[in-house]
């Protein structure tokens, strides 16, 4: 018999998410990179931003989740 | 951006430095989770083990919770000033009166009003106690039904916000003082500690997003970079001057917001508002645009506002839960692993305090880069 709230499923269900999206960016990041080693610290900074949006949209995610339980 | 300057020589150091004093502490205080989990053994045998079921939720809240007085170590608690704002007018009490209690069973009586804190809140006490001796009257989900007196009290991040606004007045007064003493040569101590980090600020945030008018609102991101930054860091030292929540609180990151949104508000150009009320589409668009855009000025600075106190509240409440293992699975051979993996999260929430920072006074520099930029 599993016991607990629905909204730990919320809060693995939003972690999926972040996860795909900032692996993308991560990903896409490293694949710039790789082409254009000279615009590393650029690429760095651009994507710090896109995964703080991402990340952003997960943790949101994870409040209502944690009210939901709370 | 070129950080690299940064990265390598700076932070760097001081990562190694505080990982290593995080480490340090997080191992005492999980000695200390061990020592109680020892205790909560014993007593557990000795009373019936259904009803010692840990809730690392309700552990976990509790502690990045604000709070009346400030919990240094086993019994010894700094007793925090309580000031309400009665009818009566202003009452100040210190916190120790309540003795610790947090149910409501402690009434404080001043002015001709009884007071008691339940919870961290503080209510106007019942006349008679219910069953439990608690002077408040709960409903089904206990929660309580008393009306509160408006509390001014100095809590906890209270404390921390004026601890570190003296930090930063005495580290940035010194940095200031040396940039006016030595003008025009090599920086000295503090302040050449200080000036890879500010000049990362001016060159790689200011810069790229504001223009050539950055140095107008360098004030402001450099005040909010490093406001955000020393209280991620004091909030992740488990010990005194440390230990509050300060940037995991959402009024803290809601003013911090506040103050980009009316910066961005009060400075935004004709090109930004027309952008806003008038942009270059068909009038029928109008309908949709406007009051998307519209709703677009409120949410950027919501966003800044979610996204510093998540990142930071998931983060304590991460860590708290790993030393909670120990507690959960009863057991002190689980300590190793939950220590290992605090100090690992300890590292990378270092990184996180840093980022964030970075982050929150980035698009903050966005925002009102996107509200002064000329028309061209």
């Amino acid at each position: 018999m599993i016991t607990g709230s629905i909204a730990a499923i919320g809060a693995g269900l939003a972690a999926i998410g972040a996860g795909l999206g900032i692996g993308r960016i991560g990903g896409s990041a490293m694949d710039g990179i790789a082409r254009q080693p000279e615009a590393a610290s650029k690429i760095q900074t651009a994507m710090l931003i896109a995964a703080a949006f991402v990340e952003a949209v997960a943790l949101f995610a994870v409040v209502v989740a944690l009210m939901g339980n709370g | 951006m070129d950080c690299s300057h940064v990265f390598e020589f700076k932070v760097n150091r001081l990562i190694v430095v505080f990982t290593l004093f995080l480490a340090f502490f997080t191992v005492t205080s999980a000695a200390f989770a061990q020592v109680d989990s020892l205790g909560t053994t014993e007593s557990a045998h000795a009373e019936t083990k259904a009803e010692k079921k840990f809730d690392i939720g309700k552990f976990a809240l509790h502690h990045i919770a604000d709070s009346h007085s400030w919990h240094v170590i086993g019994d010894v608690y700094i007793n925090l000033p309580v000031i309400l704002y009665t009818p009566a007018g202003i009452v100040n009490f210190s916190s120790g009166d309540f003795n610790h209690d947090d149910e409501a069973t402690v009434v404080v009586e001043r002015k001709g009003q009884r007071f008691v804190k339940m919870h961290e809140k503080i209510y106007y006490a019942s006349d008679v106690a219910n069953a439990h001796g608690q002077y408040v009257e709960l409903d089904d989900k206990h929660h309580a039904l008393n009306k509160r007196p408006l509390d001014l009290s100095i809590t906890k991040n209270v404390c921390t916000l004026i601890i570190s606004i003296v930090i930063l007045l005495v580290v940035f007064l010194n940095v200031a003082r040396g940039y006016k003493t030595r003008k025009g040569k090599s920086p000295k101590g503090l302040q050449s500690w200080m000036e890879p980090i500010i000049l990362f600020v001016r060159d790689d945030i200011a810069k790229p997003n504001l223009g050539h008018k950055y140095e107008r609102f360098m004030p402001y991101l450099l005040t909010v970079f490093f406001f955000i930054w020393f209280n991620n860091m004091l909030g992740l030292v488990p010990f005194l001057p440390g230990g509050a929540n300060l940037t995991g609180n959402i009024a803290v990151t809601m003013i911090l917001a506040a103050a980009t949104f009316f910066i961005t508000v009060f400075n935004g150009n004709k090109y930004y508002w027309k952008h806003i009320f008038m942009p270059d589409v068909p009038w029928w668009m109008y309908i949709v645009m406007v009051p998307v855009e519209l709703f677009g000025i409120f949410t950027k600075p919501i966003a800044l506002m979610i996204r510093l106190f998540a990142n930071i509240t998931a983060g304590h409440i991460l860590v708290l839960s790993l030393i909670c293992l120990v507690f959960v699975f009863n057991s002190m051979y689980i300590a190793p692993v939950s220590i290992a993996f605090a100090v690992f999260i300890g590292a990378i929430e270092l990184l996180v305090a840093f980022i964030q920072a970075f982050i929150f006074t980035i698009l903050s520099a966005l925002f009102i880069g996107m509200a002064i930029e000329e028309h061209h």
